[in-house]
C-alpha cells in the first residue's frame, strides 16, 4: 500500500523538480527543498496534486511538517486512515 | 549626436503571422487574422469577431519549461514570451541558464492586464472559501509585470526590468522607454515590446462602449476598416511583439543584422483638455506629440517617407490624418504615404504599438510600402488632407527611409517614433 503510495508521489514529485535534478535522485529520505532543490512556492503545488491524488485535504500544520518524501506519505497515510 | 541606437532583433506573435516571415507575408499580400469567434457569439457579444494569434501547432516547449507550463492560462504572458524570446533568438543573443547574467541588458515590456483567464480562475476559488487552492502562479501570472520577469529570467538580464501600461500607446511606448534607456547611457541593450491577452473579459469592456463593429459578425475578414467611410468601430485583437534595441557600437562589435535605426521620439498627453477626455484625442496634443518626435530625432517634416498610424477604423480617423497633416504641414500629394496594419489584424490593444511597430520596420528591408486593406471607399475628410494615391490599396515597391510610427490610447496620451533605414552615415 505504503509503496503505492511512494509511486504516485514520486510521479508527482517528478514534474516540479528543476532541470537539473535527476528524478533517479528522489529518494524516500529526500529532502523537498534541501535536497531535490525544488522552489518552496512549488511545495505549495505538490500539496494541492496530493490533495487531488489521494482525494484528502492538507491544512497549513501538514504543509510545514512536510520536509521530505517520508514526512509527505506518513501525512498521506494519516489521512486516508482518518477517511476510513 | 551621443549614442545611435538601432534594431537588431525582432519577434512577432501577431493574429495574422507568428514569427517574422510569416507576418511579413501576410502583411505583403493583405492576409487577414480576423476570424468569427463562436465564444463571443455564446456570451451574446454584438462584436463576434476578433483578431487572435493562432499557436495551436506552436511548440511551447520552446519557450517554457514542462514546470512554466502547467497551470499557464495567461495569454498575453504566452504570446509575450513567445515574442520577447523570439526576438532575442533573431539578434543572435545567447539564452543560457548557465550563463552569467548581463547588468548591461533590460526589459521594458508592457501590459494593459495580464492573465485575465488565470484571474477569473482565481476569483472562483476565492469566492467559493478555497483560496488555498490557488496554487503558486496566480501572482506572477497576473501581475502587470508578470511578463517582462518571466522574460527577465529566461534572458539573465541585469539591467531595468519593467512593464509599463498606457493602454493602445502601451507598445510604442515601451519601445521609447527603452530607447531613452540606452540613449542616457543606463544600458547597452533592451528588449522592448508588449502583450495582450485574448478573450472576452478582455473584450467586453469595448464591447459593452459599443465601439466594435456589430455588422460583419459573417464577414468578418471586411469588418476592420481603417481610414473608409464605412469604418463601424475597432475589430479587438491580441498578442505580442518585441524588439531587441542596442547600441551601434555593440551591434556593429557582434556584428548583427541592423533592422533600422530608431531616430527617437516623443510621449505626451493632451491632459484631457482641448477637446480631449478620456477617450478622445486633444488634437493640439497629438500634433504636438508628432512635431516633438521630429525635433527630437533631428528629422525634417519632408523627409518623413510614411507614415503607419494609430487609425483604428473608427470616426476618429479623420481626425489622426488631419492632426498628421498639420504637423508635418503636408496636405494632398506631397502627404506622405499612410498605412493602418489594423485592417488585416484588428486593435491589438497593448500590444497594438509594438506589433505594428515590427511592421513598419520590416518595410525596410522589403522595400515595400506595405497595402492598406477594406479602405478601397476612403472617408471624404481624409481626402481633404491626403490624396488618394498617398493610400496604397496594395503593397507597393518603394523604398523608406524614414517612417513615423504613432500609437494613442485612452486617457489621451500619445507616443511617436521616428524610425530611419540603417546607413553607416547618420545624414544621408
Amino acid at each position: 500500500m505504503r509503496e503505492e503510495q511512494y509511486q504516485k508521489l514520486k510521479t508527482i514529485v517528478e514534474t516540479y523538480l528543476p532541470e537539473d535534478v535527476d528524478p533517479k535522485e528522489i529518494k524516500k529520505e529526500s529532502d523537498f527543498i534541501q535536497e531535490l532543490n525544488i522552489n518552496s512556492a512549488n511545495l505549495v503545488d505538490i500539496v494541492l496534486d496530493v490533495e487531488d491524488e489521494f482525494d484528502i485535504i492538507l491544512e497549513n500544520e501538514d504543509m510545514d511538517g512536510m520536509k521530505t518524501i517520508n514526512d509527505a506519505l506518513e501525512i498521506i497515510e494519516t489521512k486516508l486512515a482518518d477517511k476510513e | 549626436m551621443g549614442t545611435r541606437v538601432v534594431v537588431t532583433g525582432m519577434g512577432v506573435c501577431a493574429p495574422n503571422g507568428v514569427g517574422l516571415p510569416e507576418f511579413a507575408a501576410a502583411l505583403r499580400s493583405g492576409i487577414s487574422g480576423i476570424r468569427f469567434q463562436q465564444k463571443l457569439k455564446d456570451l451574446n457579444f454584438s462584436c463576434q469577431i476578433a483578431g487572435e494569434p493562432r499557436i495551436e501547432t506552436i511548440d511551447l516547449n520552446n519557450y517554457f519549461t514542462k514546470l512554466q507550463q502547467k497551470g499557464l492560462e495567461s495569454s498575453g504572458l504566452i504570446y509575450g514570451v513567445m515574442a520577447g524570446v523570439d526576438a532575442w533568438r533573431d539578434a543572435k543573443l545567447e539564452i543560457d541558464n548557465d550563463n552569467p547574467l548581463d547588468w548591461d541588458s533590460g526589459i521594458v515590456f508592457g501590459t494593459g492586464i495580464l492573465g485575465v483567464d488565470k484571474f477569473k480562475d482565481a476569483i472562483y476559488h476565492v469566492d467559493a472559501g478555497n483560496v488555498r487552492r490557488l496554487g503558486s502562479t496566480t501572482v506572477m501570472q497576473t501581475m502587470a509585470s508578470g511578463i517582462s520577469a518571466y522574460l527577465g529570467g529566461m534572458l539573465g538580464c541585469g539591467n531595468q526590468v519593467t512593464t509599463n501600461s498606457s493602454a493602445c500607446t502601451t507598445g510604442t511606448e515601451a519601445l521609447l522607454m527603452g530607447y531613452d534607456r540606452i540613449k542616457f547611457g543606463k544600458a547597452k541593450r533592451m528588449l522592448v515590446g508588449s502583450c495582450s491577452d485574448s478573450g472576452p473579459y478582455v473584450w467586453g469592456g469595448f464591447d459593452a462602449m459599443r465601439i466594435l463593429p456589430r455588422k460583419y459578425n459573417e464577414k468578418p475578414k471586411k469588418a476592420s476598416r481603417p481610414m473608409s467611410a464605412t469604418a463601424s468601430g475597432f475589430v479587438p485583437g491580441s498578442g505580442a511583439a518585441a524588439l531587441v534595441l542596442e547600441t551601434l557600437e555593440s551591434a556593429l562589435e557582434r556584428g548583427a543584422t541592423i533592422y533600422a535605426e530608431v531616430l527617437g521620439g516623443c510621449v505626451n498627453s493632451g491632459g484631457q483638455r482641448l477637446g480631449g477626455s478620456m477617450t478622445a484625442p486633444n488634437s493640439e496634443g497629438v500634433q504636438q506629440c508628432i512635431r516633438d518626435a521630429l525635433s527630437d530625432s533631428g528629422v525634417h517634416a519632408n523627409e518623413i517617407d510614411a507614415i503607419n498610424g494609430h487609425l483604428t477604423a473608427t470616426t476618429k480617423d479623420s481626425l489622426e490624418i488631419r492632426n498628421w497633416s498639420l504637423a508635418l504641414n503636408r496636405h494632398g500629394k506631397d502627404f506622405p504615404y499612410i498605412n493602418s496594419f489594423k485592417g488585416t489584424i484588428g486593435h491589438c490593444l497593448a500590444a497594438a504599438g509594438s506589433i505594428e511597430s515590427v511592421g513598419t520596420i520590416l518595410q525596410f528591408s522589403e522595400n515595400k510600402i506595405f497595402g492598406n486593406v477594406n479602405c478601397e471607399d476612403v472617408h471624404p475628410e481624409i481626402l481633404k488632407y491626403a490624396n488618394a494615391s498617398r493610400i496604397p490599396q496594395k503593397t507597393m515597391d518603394f523604398a523608406p527611409k524614414v517612417i513615423a510610427k504613432a500609437s494613442f490610447g485612452f486617457g489621451d496620451v500619445n507616443a511617436c517614433a521616428i524610425f530611419k533605414k540603417y546607413s553607416e552615415s547618420k545624414q544621408n
